[in-house]
Protein backbone atom coordinates (compact mmCIF):
# COMPACT_ATOMS: atom_id res chain seq x y z
CA UNK A 1 0.00 0.00 0.00
CA UNK A 2 1.26 3.46 -0.78
CA UNK A 3 2.29 5.81 2.06
CA UNK A 4 2.61 9.76 2.43
CA UNK A 5 5.44 11.03 4.31
CA UNK A 6 4.40 14.23 6.48
CA UNK A 7 6.57 16.41 3.85
CA UNK A 8 3.91 15.45 1.49
CA UNK A 9 0.69 16.54 3.57
CA UNK A 10 -1.42 18.89 1.68
CA UNK A 11 -5.00 19.83 2.05
CA UNK A 12 -6.75 17.38 0.26
CA UNK A 13 -4.92 14.29 0.61
CA UNK A 14 -6.60 11.85 1.77
CA UNK A 15 -4.99 9.23 4.37
CA UNK A 16 -5.97 6.08 6.50
CA UNK A 17 -6.09 6.90 10.22
CA UNK A 18 -7.19 3.74 13.28
CA UNK A 19 -8.18 2.22 9.50
CA UNK A 20 -10.46 4.76 8.52
CA UNK A 21 -10.33 6.98 5.57
CA UNK A 22 -9.78 10.84 6.22
CA UNK A 23 -8.90 13.90 4.37
CA UNK A 24 -6.34 16.63 4.87
CA UNK A 25 -8.47 20.18 5.57
CA UNK A 26 -5.74 22.17 6.62
CA UNK A 27 -1.94 21.21 7.53
CA UNK A 28 0.58 23.69 9.49
CA UNK A 29 4.05 23.16 10.26
CA UNK A 30 5.29 23.90 13.55
CA UNK A 31 9.01 24.30 13.46
CA UNK A 32 10.95 25.78 16.55
CA UNK A 33 13.95 27.28 15.92
CA UNK A 34 15.90 24.88 17.92
CA UNK A 35 13.76 21.55 17.96
CA UNK A 36 11.78 18.88 15.93
CA UNK A 37 9.43 20.20 13.68
CA UNK A 38 5.91 18.92 13.81
CA UNK A 39 2.75 18.79 11.42
CA UNK A 40 -0.43 19.99 13.22
CA UNK A 41 -3.19 19.10 10.39
CA UNK A 42 -6.95 19.40 10.69
CA UNK A 43 -8.62 16.13 8.80
CA UNK A 44 -12.35 14.95 8.43
CA UNK A 45 -12.77 11.19 8.91
CA UNK A 46 -14.56 10.65 5.80
CA UNK A 47 -17.06 8.14 7.55
CA UNK A 48 -17.91 10.05 10.61
CA UNK A 49 -17.80 13.61 8.50
CA UNK A 50 -16.07 14.84 12.01
CA UNK A 51 -13.15 17.19 11.84
CA UNK A 52 -10.79 16.32 13.98
CA UNK A 53 -6.91 17.42 14.82
CA UNK A 54 -3.68 15.69 15.52
CA UNK A 55 0.17 16.98 15.66
CA UNK A 56 2.56 14.17 13.64
CA UNK A 57 6.03 14.28 14.23
CA UNK A 58 7.54 15.34 10.45
CA UNK A 59 8.76 11.81 9.48
CA UNK A 60 5.94 10.25 10.39
CA UNK A 61 4.12 8.46 7.96
CA UNK A 62 0.48 7.31 6.74
CA UNK A 63 -1.26 5.21 5.01
CA UNK A 64 -2.94 6.16 1.61
CA UNK A 65 -6.61 5.57 1.24
CA UNK A 66 -8.05 4.32 -1.81
CA UNK A 67 -10.75 7.03 -1.97
CA UNK A 68 -12.14 8.48 -5.20
CA UNK A 69 -15.24 10.91 -5.80
CA UNK A 70 -17.05 9.65 -8.49
CA UNK A 71 -20.27 10.32 -10.38
CA UNK A 72 -22.84 7.87 -10.22
CA UNK A 73 -26.49 7.75 -11.43
CA UNK A 74 -29.20 6.75 -8.20
CA UNK A 75 -31.18 4.16 -9.26
CA UNK A 76 -33.57 2.58 -6.66
CA UNK A 77 -34.03 1.93 -2.89
CA UNK A 78 -34.33 -1.63 -2.10
CA UNK A 79 -35.45 -0.77 1.55
CA UNK A 80 -32.30 -1.52 2.90
CA UNK A 81 -29.30 -0.09 0.00
CA UNK A 82 -29.59 2.73 -1.94
CA UNK A 83 -28.51 1.53 -5.75
CA UNK A 84 -26.36 3.18 -7.96
CA UNK A 85 -24.47 2.62 -11.34
CA UNK A 86 -21.73 4.13 -13.17
CA UNK A 87 -23.62 5.29 -16.58
CA UNK A 88 -20.59 4.06 -18.93
CA UNK A 89 -19.32 0.99 -17.15
CA UNK A 90 -23.18 -0.16 -16.25
CA UNK A 91 -21.44 -1.21 -13.15
CA UNK A 92 -23.70 -0.68 -10.27
CA UNK A 93 -22.76 0.19 -6.82
CA UNK A 94 -24.82 0.04 -3.69
CA UNK A 95 -24.81 2.90 -0.58
CA UNK A 96 -25.58 1.61 3.15
CA UNK A 97 -28.10 3.98 5.10
CA UNK A 98 -24.23 5.39 7.02
CA UNK A 99 -22.69 6.66 3.27
CA UNK A 100 -26.41 8.02 2.75
CA UNK A 101 -27.62 9.63 5.77
CA UNK A 102 -30.14 12.42 5.92
CA UNK A 103 -29.27 13.17 2.00
CA UNK A 104 -31.90 9.87 1.18
CA UNK A 105 -34.64 12.83 0.88
CA UNK A 106 -32.54 14.58 -1.95
CA UNK A 107 -32.45 10.90 -4.06
CA UNK A 108 -34.34 11.64 -7.12
CA UNK A 109 -34.19 8.13 -9.41
CA UNK A 110 -32.22 8.74 -12.70
CA UNK A 111 -30.54 11.74 -10.71
CA UNK A 112 -26.70 11.92 -11.55
CA UNK A 113 -24.57 11.88 -7.34
CA UNK A 114 -21.40 12.33 -6.43
CA UNK A 115 -20.50 9.25 -4.66
CA UNK A 116 -17.57 8.96 -2.62
CA UNK A 117 -15.90 5.22 -3.02
CA UNK A 118 -13.47 3.95 -0.63
CA UNK A 119 -11.56 0.62 -1.75
CA UNK A 120 -15.03 0.16 -4.17
CA UNK A 121 -17.66 0.70 -1.48
CA UNK A 122 -19.32 4.00 -1.59
CA UNK A 123 -19.26 5.83 1.90
CA UNK A 124 -20.86 9.22 0.79
CA UNK A 125 -23.24 10.32 -1.16
CA UNK A 126 -24.21 13.69 -2.37
CA UNK A 127 -26.86 14.82 -4.18
CA UNK A 128 -26.79 17.13 -7.13
CA UNK A 129 -27.41 20.90 -5.93
CA UNK A 130 -30.61 21.43 -6.86
CA UNK A 131 -33.44 18.46 -7.05
CA UNK A 132 -36.90 18.60 -8.57
CA UNK A 133 -39.93 16.96 -6.44
CA UNK A 134 -43.57 16.59 -6.42
CA UNK A 135 -45.15 18.15 -3.53
CA UNK A 136 -47.54 14.97 -1.76
CA UNK A 137 -48.54 16.99 0.98
CA UNK A 138 -49.51 21.20 1.89
CA UNK A 139 -52.35 22.54 3.12
CA UNK A 140 -54.11 23.58 0.27
CA UNK A 141 -56.51 26.27 2.48
CA UNK A 142 -53.97 28.87 2.91
CA UNK A 143 -54.61 30.96 -0.23
CA UNK A 144 -54.41 34.55 -0.79
CA UNK A 145 -51.08 35.84 -1.39
CA UNK A 146 -49.49 34.84 -4.74
CA UNK A 147 -46.57 37.00 -5.08
CA UNK A 148 -45.23 34.58 -2.80
CA UNK A 149 -44.16 36.50 0.35
CA UNK A 150 -45.81 33.89 3.45
CA UNK A 151 -44.98 30.16 3.31
CA UNK A 152 -46.12 27.17 4.90
CA UNK A 153 -44.50 23.58 4.97
CA UNK A 154 -44.81 21.21 2.20
CA UNK A 155 -44.39 17.23 2.19
CA UNK A 156 -42.46 16.48 -1.05
CA UNK A 157 -42.50 12.61 -2.87
CA UNK A 158 -39.13 11.72 -1.29
CA UNK A 159 -40.54 13.02 2.83
CA UNK A 160 -38.23 15.85 2.79
CA UNK A 161 -40.30 19.08 4.39
CA UNK A 162 -39.46 22.57 3.00
CA UNK A 163 -41.23 25.92 3.44
CA UNK A 164 -42.94 26.62 0.17
CA UNK A 165 -44.85 29.81 -1.13
CA UNK A 166 -48.50 29.99 -0.44
CA UNK A 167 -49.62 29.21 -4.21
CA UNK A 168 -47.29 25.83 -4.15
CA UNK A 169 -50.64 22.81 -4.03
CA UNK A 170 -50.18 19.27 -3.83
CA UNK A 171 -49.18 17.88 -6.95
CA UNK A 172 -46.64 20.26 -8.57
CA UNK A 173 -43.57 19.60 -8.91
CA UNK A 174 -41.07 22.19 -7.52
CA UNK A 175 -36.91 22.41 -7.10
CA UNK A 176 -34.94 22.40 -3.48
CA UNK A 177 -31.77 23.47 -2.83
CA UNK A 178 -30.05 20.51 -1.61
CA UNK A 179 -27.49 22.02 0.54
CA UNK A 180 -29.39 24.27 2.10
CA UNK A 181 -32.95 22.74 2.44
CA UNK A 182 -34.93 25.83 0.73
CA UNK A 183 -37.21 26.04 -1.49
CA UNK A 184 -36.15 27.57 -5.26
CA UNK A 185 -39.11 28.28 -7.63
CA UNK A 186 -41.71 25.81 -8.91
CA UNK A 187 -40.90 23.35 -11.89
CA UNK A 188 -42.24 23.85 -15.39
CA UNK B 1 1.72 22.92 -10.88
CA UNK B 2 1.97 26.23 -13.07
CA UNK B 3 2.09 29.52 -11.52
CA UNK B 4 -1.36 31.37 -10.92
CA UNK B 5 -1.23 34.62 -13.54
CA UNK B 6 -1.24 36.88 -10.92
CA UNK B 7 1.65 35.95 -9.22
CA UNK B 8 4.33 38.16 -10.64
CA UNK B 9 2.47 41.06 -8.30
CA UNK B 10 4.41 41.17 -5.16
CA UNK B 11 2.57 39.53 -2.31
CA UNK B 12 3.64 42.31 0.33
CA UNK B 13 1.97 46.22 -0.12
CA UNK B 14 3.79 48.92 -0.57
CA UNK B 15 3.29 50.54 2.63
CA UNK B 16 4.72 47.10 4.39
CA UNK B 17 7.71 47.39 2.33
CA UNK B 18 7.95 51.02 3.44
CA UNK B 19 7.88 50.35 7.04
CA UNK B 20 9.88 47.12 6.24
CA UNK B 21 13.24 49.64 4.77
CA UNK B 22 12.25 52.02 8.17
CA UNK B 23 12.86 48.93 10.14
CA UNK B 24 16.26 48.49 8.29
CA UNK B 25 17.63 51.70 9.06
CA UNK B 26 16.15 51.81 12.38
CA UNK B 27 18.22 48.31 13.23
CA UNK B 28 21.46 49.64 11.52
CA UNK B 29 21.39 53.16 13.37
CA UNK B 30 20.44 51.55 16.35
CA UNK B 31 23.88 49.03 16.80
CA UNK B 32 25.63 52.15 14.62
CA UNK B 33 25.22 54.10 17.92
CA UNK B 34 26.26 51.57 20.02
CA UNK B 35 29.70 50.77 17.93
CA UNK B 36 28.91 47.67 16.34
CA UNK B 37 30.16 47.06 12.92
CA UNK B 38 27.90 45.78 10.41
CA UNK B 39 29.87 42.71 8.26
CA UNK B 40 28.55 40.72 5.54
CA UNK B 41 29.30 37.16 5.42
CA UNK B 42 29.42 34.00 2.95
CA UNK B 43 26.58 32.78 1.35
CA UNK B 44 28.71 29.96 -0.32
CA UNK B 45 30.25 28.52 2.61
CA UNK B 46 32.32 25.39 2.58
CA UNK B 47 30.59 23.68 5.64
CA UNK B 48 26.89 23.65 7.06
CA UNK B 49 25.34 24.18 10.04
CA UNK B 50 25.17 20.12 11.60
CA UNK B 51 22.20 21.03 13.82
CA UNK B 52 19.60 17.85 13.45
CA UNK B 53 16.44 19.85 12.90
CA UNK B 54 18.16 22.28 10.17
CA UNK B 55 18.50 21.42 6.16
CA UNK B 56 20.92 23.46 4.44
CA UNK B 57 20.52 24.47 0.94
CA UNK B 58 23.29 23.15 -1.83
CA UNK B 59 24.43 25.07 -3.85
CA UNK B 60 27.40 23.82 -6.53
CA UNK B 61 30.23 25.33 -7.69
CA UNK B 62 32.91 25.28 -10.36
CA UNK B 63 35.96 26.40 -8.99
CA UNK B 64 38.94 27.14 -11.85
CA UNK B 65 42.23 24.58 -11.16
CA UNK B 66 39.76 23.09 -8.34
CA UNK B 67 36.72 21.61 -10.13
CA UNK B 68 32.95 20.92 -9.07
CA UNK B 69 32.48 21.77 -5.61
CA UNK B 70 29.34 21.37 -3.30
CA UNK B 71 28.67 24.48 -0.73
CA UNK B 72 26.27 25.47 1.27
CA UNK B 73 23.95 28.32 1.42
CA UNK B 74 23.75 29.80 5.23
CA UNK B 75 21.25 28.56 7.90
CA UNK B 76 22.69 31.67 9.94
CA UNK B 77 25.76 33.78 9.72
CA UNK B 78 26.96 32.27 13.39
CA UNK B 79 29.92 30.36 12.49
CA UNK B 80 31.60 33.32 10.39
CA UNK B 81 31.33 35.66 12.63
CA UNK B 82 32.36 33.99 15.60
CA UNK B 83 35.10 33.55 13.43
CA UNK B 84 35.32 37.47 13.42
CA UNK B 85 35.15 37.41 17.18
CA UNK B 86 38.50 35.17 17.75
CA UNK B 87 39.72 37.19 15.24
CA UNK B 88 39.75 40.26 17.62
CA UNK B 89 37.48 42.05 15.10
CA UNK B 90 35.23 43.02 18.28
CA UNK B 91 31.24 43.79 18.60
CA UNK B 92 29.88 42.56 14.71
CA UNK B 93 26.17 42.26 13.58
CA UNK B 94 25.38 40.75 10.25
CA UNK B 95 21.69 41.25 8.36
CA UNK B 96 20.92 39.46 5.29
CA UNK B 97 19.20 36.32 3.90
CA UNK B 98 20.02 33.11 5.41
CA UNK B 99 18.17 29.63 4.05
CA UNK B 100 16.43 27.00 6.13
CA UNK B 101 15.45 23.98 3.61
CA UNK B 102 11.78 22.69 4.16
CA UNK B 103 10.76 25.50 6.12
CA UNK B 104 7.35 27.13 4.82
CA UNK B 105 4.73 27.86 6.75
CA UNK B 106 2.62 31.02 7.80
CA UNK B 107 6.02 32.15 9.55
CA UNK B 108 8.27 30.29 7.77
CA UNK B 109 10.12 31.01 4.44
CA UNK B 110 12.85 29.09 3.07
CA UNK B 111 14.57 32.14 2.69
CA UNK B 112 14.52 35.19 4.91
CA UNK B 113 16.25 37.66 6.58
CA UNK B 114 17.94 37.11 9.51
CA UNK B 115 19.82 40.17 12.00
CA UNK B 116 22.37 38.52 14.84
CA UNK B 117 24.85 40.40 16.18
CA UNK B 118 27.77 39.66 18.90
CA UNK B 119 28.46 41.71 22.00
CA UNK B 120 32.33 41.07 23.81
CA UNK B 121 32.13 40.34 27.59
CA UNK B 122 28.24 40.47 27.62
CA UNK B 123 26.50 37.91 29.74
CA UNK B 124 23.11 36.55 29.40
CA UNK B 125 20.99 39.50 31.82
CA UNK B 126 23.03 41.82 29.60
CA UNK B 127 22.29 40.56 26.26
CA UNK B 128 18.48 40.16 27.37
CA UNK B 129 18.41 43.54 28.79
CA UNK B 130 20.19 45.19 24.88
CA UNK B 131 17.73 42.54 23.24
CA UNK B 132 14.72 44.13 25.25
CA UNK B 133 16.04 47.56 24.51
CA UNK B 134 16.12 47.19 20.60
CA UNK B 135 12.85 45.78 20.38
CA UNK B 136 11.24 48.17 23.19
CA UNK B 137 12.45 51.03 20.44
CA UNK B 138 11.73 49.37 16.92
CA UNK B 139 8.19 48.12 17.81
CA UNK B 140 7.69 51.47 20.43
CA UNK B 141 6.28 48.93 23.00
CA UNK B 142 6.11 48.79 26.82
CA UNK B 143 8.47 46.23 29.38
CA UNK B 144 8.77 42.84 27.86
CA UNK B 145 7.67 40.19 30.64
CA UNK B 146 10.11 37.80 31.88
CA UNK B 147 10.12 34.09 32.76
CA UNK B 148 12.53 31.83 33.71
CA UNK B 149 11.94 28.13 32.04
CA UNK B 150 10.70 26.77 35.06
CA UNK B 151 8.24 29.81 36.21
CA UNK B 152 6.83 29.26 31.83
CA UNK B 153 5.98 25.87 32.76
CA UNK B 154 4.55 26.35 36.11
CA UNK B 155 2.32 29.07 35.15
CA UNK B 156 1.25 28.13 32.07
CA UNK B 157 1.25 24.08 32.08
CA UNK B 158 1.05 23.78 35.75
CA UNK B 159 4.11 21.74 35.49
CA UNK B 160 6.09 22.40 38.55
CA UNK B 161 10.19 21.14 37.69
CA UNK B 162 10.20 20.64 33.67
CA UNK B 163 13.74 19.53 34.25
CA UNK B 164 12.95 16.27 36.18
CA UNK B 165 9.09 15.86 35.59
CA UNK B 166 9.05 12.33 33.73
CA UNK B 167 7.16 11.83 30.46
CA UNK B 168 4.17 11.65 31.37
CA UNK B 169 3.80 14.47 33.16
CA UNK B 170 4.09 16.25 30.01
CA UNK B 171 1.79 13.34 27.92
CA UNK B 172 -0.73 14.06 30.67
CA UNK B 173 -1.04 17.53 30.00
CA UNK B 174 -1.48 17.61 26.14
CA UNK B 175 -4.07 14.58 27.04
CA UNK B 176 -5.95 16.93 29.55
CA UNK B 177 -6.82 19.25 26.84
CA UNK B 178 -7.35 16.32 24.02
CA UNK B 179 -4.33 17.21 21.81
CA UNK B 180 -3.43 13.82 20.00
CA UNK B 181 0.41 13.26 19.03
CA UNK B 182 1.81 11.10 16.73
CA UNK B 183 4.83 9.46 16.17
CA UNK B 184 6.56 10.29 19.65
CA UNK B 185 7.63 6.69 21.58
CA UNK B 186 5.82 7.37 25.16
CA UNK B 187 9.65 7.45 26.76
CA UNK B 188 10.82 10.58 24.03
CA UNK B 189 10.89 12.89 27.19
CA UNK B 190 12.13 15.75 25.22
CA UNK B 191 9.85 15.88 22.55
CA UNK B 192 6.73 15.49 24.93
CA UNK B 193 8.36 18.37 27.16
CA UNK B 194 8.47 20.29 23.72
CA UNK B 195 4.83 19.89 22.70
CA UNK B 196 3.65 21.18 25.90
CA UNK B 197 6.06 24.33 24.99
CA UNK B 198 4.64 24.75 21.48
CA UNK B 199 0.94 23.19 21.72
CA UNK B 200 0.15 24.59 25.23
CA UNK B 201 2.22 27.48 26.43
CA UNK B 202 2.63 28.89 23.53
CA UNK B 203 -1.00 29.55 22.19
CA UNK B 204 -1.42 31.24 25.94
CA UNK B 205 1.29 33.50 24.90
CA UNK B 206 -0.70 34.77 22.32
CA UNK B 207 -1.96 37.37 24.50
CA UNK B 208 1.35 38.88 25.22
CA UNK B 209 3.22 40.76 23.45
CA UNK B 210 6.72 41.00 24.10
CA UNK B 211 7.91 37.73 26.36
CA UNK B 212 11.70 36.80 27.24
CA UNK B 213 12.26 32.97 28.11
CA UNK B 214 15.86 31.76 29.86
CA UNK B 215 17.31 28.97 30.69
CA UNK B 216 16.40 26.43 28.76
CA UNK B 217 17.30 22.59 29.10
CA UNK B 218 20.69 21.57 28.57
CA UNK B 219 19.51 19.24 25.84
CA UNK B 220 18.60 22.00 23.60
CA UNK B 221 21.58 24.27 24.43
CA UNK B 222 22.45 24.52 20.91
CA UNK B 223 25.74 26.55 21.17
CA UNK B 224 25.03 28.06 24.37
CA UNK B 225 27.20 27.71 27.67
CA UNK B 226 25.83 25.83 30.51
CA UNK B 227 24.67 27.45 33.67
CA UNK B 228 28.38 27.48 36.02
CA UNK B 229 26.61 26.13 39.22
CA UNK B 230 23.96 24.41 37.17
CA UNK B 231 24.82 22.13 34.57
CA UNK B 232 21.08 21.05 33.43
CA UNK B 233 20.46 24.75 32.25
CA UNK B 234 21.87 26.07 29.33
CA UNK B 235 22.48 30.28 29.19
CA UNK B 236 20.18 30.40 26.33
CA UNK B 237 16.70 32.57 25.95
CA UNK B 238 13.80 33.21 23.72
CA UNK B 239 11.72 36.00 22.63
CA UNK B 240 8.02 35.64 21.70
CA UNK B 241 5.84 37.91 20.07
CA UNK B 242 2.49 37.00 20.91
CA UNK B 243 3.43 33.91 21.50
CA UNK B 244 5.50 33.82 17.81
CA UNK B 245 9.29 33.00 18.23
CA UNK B 246 10.99 36.66 17.43
CA UNK B 247 14.48 36.00 18.74
CA UNK B 248 17.23 33.22 20.04
CA UNK B 249 19.89 34.07 21.85
CA UNK B 250 23.22 32.54 24.04
CA UNK B 251 25.89 33.66 26.48
CA UNK B 252 27.83 31.59 24.15
CA UNK B 253 29.69 28.40 24.57
CA UNK B 254 33.49 29.27 24.49
CA UNK B 255 35.61 26.19 24.74
CA UNK B 256 36.62 24.46 21.73
CA UNK B 257 36.71 20.93 22.54
CA UNK B 258 33.05 21.87 23.53
CA UNK B 259 32.25 23.03 20.11
CA UNK B 260 33.63 19.70 18.54
CA UNK B 261 31.94 17.58 20.64
CA UNK B 262 28.62 19.15 19.95
CA UNK B 263 29.45 19.27 16.15
CA UNK B 264 30.24 15.73 16.67
CA UNK B 265 27.03 14.47 18.19
CA UNK B 266 24.20 16.36 16.13
CA UNK B 267 25.91 14.57 13.26
CA UNK B 268 25.70 11.43 14.86
CA UNK B 269 22.20 12.41 15.44
CA UNK B 270 21.66 13.43 11.67
CA UNK B 271 22.85 9.84 10.92
CA UNK B 272 20.57 8.03 13.54
CA UNK B 273 17.61 10.15 12.27
CA UNK B 274 18.57 9.15 8.54
CA UNK B 275 20.13 12.61 7.81
CA UNK B 276 22.98 12.83 5.74
CA UNK B 277 26.11 14.30 8.27
CA UNK B 278 27.41 17.54 7.25
CA UNK B 279 31.24 19.24 6.67
CA UNK B 280 32.02 20.26 9.86
CA UNK B 281 32.97 24.31 9.60
CA UNK B 282 37.17 23.55 10.30
CA UNK B 283 37.44 27.61 9.59
CA UNK B 284 35.57 27.88 12.85
CA UNK B 285 37.00 25.11 14.84
CA UNK B 286 40.89 26.54 14.30
CA UNK B 287 39.99 29.97 15.25
CA UNK B 288 38.71 28.67 18.53
CA UNK B 289 41.56 26.65 18.68
CA UNK B 290 44.06 29.09 17.81
CA UNK B 291 42.55 31.67 20.09
CA UNK B 292 42.08 30.00 22.84
CA UNK B 293 38.14 29.46 22.96
CA UNK B 294 35.59 32.04 21.80
CA UNK B 295 36.03 35.33 23.85
CA UNK B 296 33.29 35.79 26.33
CA UNK B 297 30.64 37.05 24.34
CA UNK B 298 27.07 36.93 24.08
CA UNK B 299 25.19 36.64 20.56
CA UNK B 300 21.30 36.74 19.56
CA UNK B 301 19.96 35.39 16.15
CA UNK B 302 16.80 38.15 15.45
CA UNK B 303 13.67 36.52 12.24
CA UNK B 304 13.70 39.92 10.43
CA UNK B 305 10.97 39.02 8.87
CA UNK B 306 9.16 38.58 11.78
CA UNK B 307 9.79 41.31 13.25
CA UNK B 308 8.13 43.20 10.20
CA UNK B 309 4.99 41.14 11.16
CA UNK B 310 5.00 42.35 14.35
CA UNK B 311 5.51 45.93 13.50
CA UNK B 312 2.76 45.82 10.83
CA UNK B 313 0.66 42.85 12.41
CA UNK B 314 0.51 40.88 9.31
CA UNK B 315 -0.24 37.23 10.23
CA UNK B 316 1.54 35.71 7.48
CA UNK B 317 4.84 36.03 7.14
CA UNK B 318 3.80 36.12 2.86
CA UNK B 319 2.62 39.74 3.79
CA UNK B 320 6.25 41.39 4.59
CA UNK B 321 7.82 40.08 1.61
CA UNK B 322 7.82 40.88 -1.49
CA UNK B 323 8.33 37.79 -3.04
CA UNK B 324 8.20 35.00 -1.26
CA UNK B 325 9.27 31.43 -2.50
CA UNK B 326 6.07 30.68 -4.43
CA UNK B 327 6.34 33.48 -6.40
CA UNK B 328 10.35 34.05 -6.16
Amino acid sequence: MASYSTSEFKNGLKFLLDGQPCVIVSNEIVQPGKGQAFNRVKYRNLITGRVLEKTFKSGEKVEAADVMDTELQYLYNDGEYWHFMDPESFEQYQAGEAAVGDNAKWLVEQDMCSVTLWNGEPIAVTPPKQVTLEVTDTDPGLKGDTAGTGGKPATLSTGAVVQVPLFVQIGDKVIVNTQTGEYVSRAK
Amino acid sequence: MSPAPSDWRPSASLETLKKRAQLLEAVRAFFSTRGVLEVETPLLSAAAAPDVHLDSVPARLHRPGIGEETRWLPTSPEYPLKRLLCAGYGDVYALGKVFRDGDESRRHQPEFTLLEWYRLDYDLPQIMAETAELLQHLLQRGVPDFFTFDELFARFAGIQDPFSAPAEAFRAVLADRGIDIAGVAPHERGLWRQLVLTEVIEPQLAARELVFVYGYPAQEAALAALHPHDPHRALRFEVYWHGMELANGYEELRDAKIYRQRFEQWNAARAAAGKRPMPLDTHLLAALEASGGLPPASGVALGFDRLVMAATGAACIDAVIAFPVPRA
